[in-house]
């Protein structure tokens, strides 16, 4: 199969080292990994884009672009691109046979129909991803919904956002960052916990040190001294899964010491004194001893966040990741409430979107309870509404249905038999992976979308072809909430078919066409303005010529109403919680997105890790990314230089524990949880806490971290726990995979 | 046309982060596709994530053109060192052992020594060089001294480096903290301590052991 389909690696050659070579033209368009979506131009020549060059004018990355940005580029015109309709034939050595696409198509249709029919509706189950465009999200939503009518779908930033999204509906009522990244130039104290900003959105770490230059103080909370930790101002060492108890400690010397903004408490929130009468138990000398992290180091972090001018609060998946994952994020808004530096310029939060659509792919529609708009499913007006859009009747839209990792549960026990993924990569991304294994080898049927074979596709029924970023039109939503144009620079290969394309065909397929006749992206999303028109996430008034002129717009971004509330600036709405500002949730009353415009404190009591250390298991594991690499791999470790750069999962393990071990950098070692085993090189560092170790996740088969990772999942957000678990850790010998695999496979 | 003289090319070693962007960018340039003229390395992982990127400082007395023996290796009016010329190089490798920086790297394949030119197809129309162009932290930046002064009040452009007796004056800038007095670099001092002193990060882990 790896014959046949990969991974192996592409490199620059021919046409694109030929230096001879002019492109015919250059497409302004955007990077297709991360949330930060840097603006750059693809140099096309013909059907193939021969190299990249800097756009120097988009505001956001000013030409910066981080190496996967560089290389994205060898992912188009790849060899293991997938050409045609496949369908599993276990007789072949490649065990995929090619199917012509209407075939495949039809078969798909014949057996979506047959399960709903058979099984229920809900019988077959959808899981999607937020690295599609917004129109794609939206479309597969609306297929969800109105087409198949199954409540079965959600999507993979299950596995990304939904903990920094429930937390921010939870204190603001509304889910994106607070304010734009020029914002963070002008803050005296930055604090950044859990993220790994120069390695996963390496273009943050420029706004953070330029903020330095002019005065301000970065405070970093991580379990390992990443590269921004080398030089920050303070560095807060913090034991994996402590982060609520962090914030509280952080807020309890605030309280101690009067750093608190009383006004803004007062004028624009609600529950502060029972969340202060809950935090009063957190002394420094308590949260040192459960952080981990030194009383005086708490202290002096306290002290410069609360007494700071203006001030900027980041977060990423180190504190999300995790079963108490919306507690620690609301510990984080807990301490940028009490300091009142929200919604001004050069004072915010954020927390930082990991995939390229993070922000806009939770918006409209293919998470299990919403629906266009930031709408809820659960809501009638809100189902009327949408119903109405879609020119159905609500009582035809599904119920609510469950997260990703409980559908991949539900096909385990046989209550979901059918699956159309698309942009997920399961068997790699979810943790606990040999279950996920086990849950897809039971479905009765399953048919992935994808332009590259992925681990996930592999035990698909049939594998149908779909398109890259840069071969289809459409508009993102980057980690700013600022909506941007993504361009096609290339046509499908073969028989692939642009994504939306391929899932109306299905719906004809069905003889289910009705809503499902677009002609382009911008058809689709001129309906999801419609869709999205009156709810929080709104986008009635974008359009792809005001993305275009503005450098991307903001959203809420409402369109015209002659007689309504102020108009937001041409860019949109650049930074939420102004004073003064209007919502349609609080209509006046104040800038948070409650009716009374009031944000909210929310209690952030302390749990451990679901799964603490113990002398079975004595050590702990933590999981992230690295900078050449981008989630699952299925794209990355098919670029040849990226893979060069980073080859292998390596685990990260201090000289304390290494020698006590008898580990050498170089060495190979057996890493074990109560779920499976992983043996990978070591790479003996200072750079991590003593009791903890790490090791990066984009690898799938034997080399996958996520064999040994828990399925615990956060009980409101349904985010897995990623980042804590208990491992034990041995010197081994070199695995059979060292010999048989190159290393990106 | 020439690279403008006021446009200059500044090193803040501090502001690294190992991301090899400029690299993977220096091998997308139009004279030199699929080859990189960069070097970055840690400076020792196991103690730290510091890594410092290599281009060349660009020298206004050359050394590798001064012990080039087919005199292969031409400086422009602007002050650009350039890759030798093909038709001279001799692939001797003085210019590698010579270089006080170590830059100039031996492409054996096509027997010629290949550096850094300064992205002369870019900077001659007034375009960044690739790699200061996509450097995320901007650790390698490209632009006036003014802006420089203006982005980084902290430090200062430093350009005249004491190699033992030689003193060399570079095109290249490194930005130093404002209060940095001149280091002379000495080799043999090298050679009797540990090239670098990491204490520090022990005992951040340390004081969480002692709570």
């Amino acid at each position: 199969m790896i014959h046949e389909f990969g991974p192996t690696r592409a490199y620059a050659k021919d046409i694109r080292v030929d230096t001879g070579v002019a492109p015919d033209r250059s497409v302004k368009t955007h990077c297709c990994f991360c949330g930060q979506q840097c603006g750059i131009q693809l140099q096309v020549k013909e059907n193939t884009i021969v190299g990249i060059e800097p756009w120097y004018d988009f505001p956001f990355n000013g030409g910066m672009l981080c190496p996967k940005g560089v290389k994205r580029y060898l992912q188009q015109g790849h060899p293991d691109r997938l050409l045609h309709a496949y369908e599993k034939d276990a007789a072949i050595p490649s065990g995929f046979r090619k199917l012509p696409y209407e075939q495949a198509i039809r078969r798909v249709a014949d057996a979506i129909e047959r399960i709903q029919r058979e099984h229920g509706r809900d019988a077959f189950a959808i899981l999607s991803g937020a690295s599609l465009t917004t129109e794609k999200t939206y479309l597969m939503g609306k297929f969800a919904h109105m087409c198949l009518r199954t409540a079965n779908i959600d999507y993979n930033g299950r596995l990304c956002m939904v903990s920094a999204a429930a937390g921010n509906k939870k204190a603001f009522g509304i889910d994106r960052a607070a304010n734009p990244w020029s914002d963070i130039l002008d803050a005296r104290v930055i604090i950044v916990a859990g993220a790994n900003v120069a390695e996963c959105a390496p273009i943050t770490t420029n706004y953070i040190w330029q903020a330095r230059e002019h005065g301000a103080k970065v405070i970093v909370v991580d379990p390992r001294i990443t590269p921004l930790a080398r030089t920050c101002d303070l560095f807060l060492p913090i034991k994996p899964g402590r982060d609520v108890a962090l914030f509280n400690g952080i807020l309890q010397l605030m309280i101690e010491n009067d750093w608190l903004d009383h006004d803004f408490i007062r004028q624009h929130t609600v529950g502060f004194d029972a969340v202060a009468a809950q935090v009063s138990e957190w002394t420094p000398r308590r949260t040192a001893e459960v952080t981990g992290i030194a009383e005086k180091t708490l202290r002096q972090a306290a002290e410069w966040w609360g007494l700071a001018e203006s001030s900027f609060l980041m977060h990423a998946r180190g504190i999300e990741h995790h079963s108490h994952g919306v507690q620690n994020v609301l510990g984080a808004i807990n301490i940028v409430l009490a300091s009142g530096r929200i919604g001004r310029p050069g004072s915010g939060y954020a927390t930082i979107t990991g995939q390229a659509n993070g922000q806009g792919g939770r918006e409209h529609g293919q998470k299990c309870d919403q629906l266009p708009g930031g709408r809820d499913l659960g809501k009638p007006e809100h189902r009327a509404y949408v119903a109405q859009v879609w020119g159905m009747s609500p009582d035809e839209l599904p119920q609510p249905g469950v997260d990703a990792y409980e559908l991949l549960r539900k096909a385990h026990s046989g209550e979901v038999r059918g699956l159309l993924s698309i942009c997920f990569n399961p068997v790699v991304s979810l943790p606990d992976n040999n279950f996920v294994r086990a849950a897809l080898e039971k479905l009765d049927f399953f048919v992935a979308i994808d332009f590259f074979m992925s681990e996930t596709a592999r035990y698909a029924d049939v594998v149908l072809p779909g398109s890259l970023q840069e071969e289809d039109e459409g508009t993102v939503t980057q980690v700013e909430g600022r909506i941007i144009r993504i361009r096609q620079a290339v046509e499908c290969p073969g028989e692939a078919r642009q994504d939306w394309r391929i899932i109306q065909d299905i719906a004809k397929a069905l003889g289910r066409e009705r809503g499902f006749t677009f002609e382009s992206p911008r058809e689709i999303f001129d309906e999801l303005r419609l869709a999205s028109k009156g709810g929080v996430s709104d986008y009635s008034g974008v359009t792809y010529e005001r993305v275009e002129e503005h450098f991307g717009v903001f959203w809420p971004c409402r369109s015209d109403t002659p007689d309504g509330p102020p108009q937001p600036s041409p860019q949109g709405t650049l930074r939420l919680f102004e004073p003064g500002s209007w919502n349609p949730v609080a209509n006046g009353a104040g800038p948070f997105y409650f009716p009374d415009g009031k944000a909210r404190f929310n209690a952030t009591p302390y749990v451990g890790p679901t799964e603490d250390v113990d002398a079975t298991y004595p050590v702990i594991l933590t999981t992230g990314r690295v900078v050449s690499h981008f989630l699952s791999g299925n794209q990355t470790r098919r670029i040849g230089p990226l893979v060069d750069h980073y080859p292998e999962p390596r685990l990260e393990i201090h000289p304390e524990l290494a020698t006590r071990l008898g580990i050498a950098t170089g060495d190979w070692a057996i890493v074990e949880s109560r779920r499976g085993r992983c043996t990978l090189r070591a790479s003996v560092v200072h750079t991590i806490r003593p009791d903890t170790v790490f090791i990066p996740y984009h690898w799938g088969g034997r080399k996958s971290v996520n064999q040994l990772t828990i399925a615990a999942q956060d009980a409101i957000s349904k985010i897995p726990e990623y980042k804590v678990c208990a491992v034990r850790v041995s010197k081994a010998e070199a695995p059979e995979y060292a010999e048989a695999l190159e290393p990106q496979q | 046309m020439p690279v403008p003289e006021i446009l200059e090319f500044f090193i803040d070693p501090s502001r690294c982060i190992g991301c090899q962007s400029c690299i993977q960018a220096c091998s997308e340039c139009d004279t030199h596709k699929g080859q990189s003229m960069i070097q970055l390395d840690y400076i020792d992982r196991e103690r730290s994530t510091q890594t410092l990127p290599v281009v060349c400082m660009h020298c206004d007395s050359p050394t590798c053109a001064e012990v080039c023996p087919a005199d292969a290796i031409k400086r422009t009016e602007d002050g650009v060192v350039q890759t030798a010329r093909k038709p001279r190089c001799i692939a001797c490798n003085n210019c590698v052992l010579a270089c006080p920086f170590g830059v100039p790297k031996m492409n054996t394949r096509m027997n010629l020594m290949m550096k850094c030119d300064m992205c002369y197809d870019r900077t001659s129309v007034g375009l960044k060089p690739m790699c200061a162009s996509v450097c995320p932290s901007q650790a390698l930046a490209f632009g006036t001294r003014a802006e420089m002064a203006k982005l980084r009040p902290r430090s200062r452009p430093v350009n005249t480096f004491q190699f033992g007796r030689q003193t060399i004056r570079t095109k290249v800038n490194v930005m130093v903290p404002l209060e940095q007095v001149r280091e002379t670099v000495d080799v043999t001092a090298a050679m009797f301590e540990p090239t670098i002193g990491h204490d520090v990060l022990d005992d951040v882990f340390r004081s969480e052991g002692d709570a």
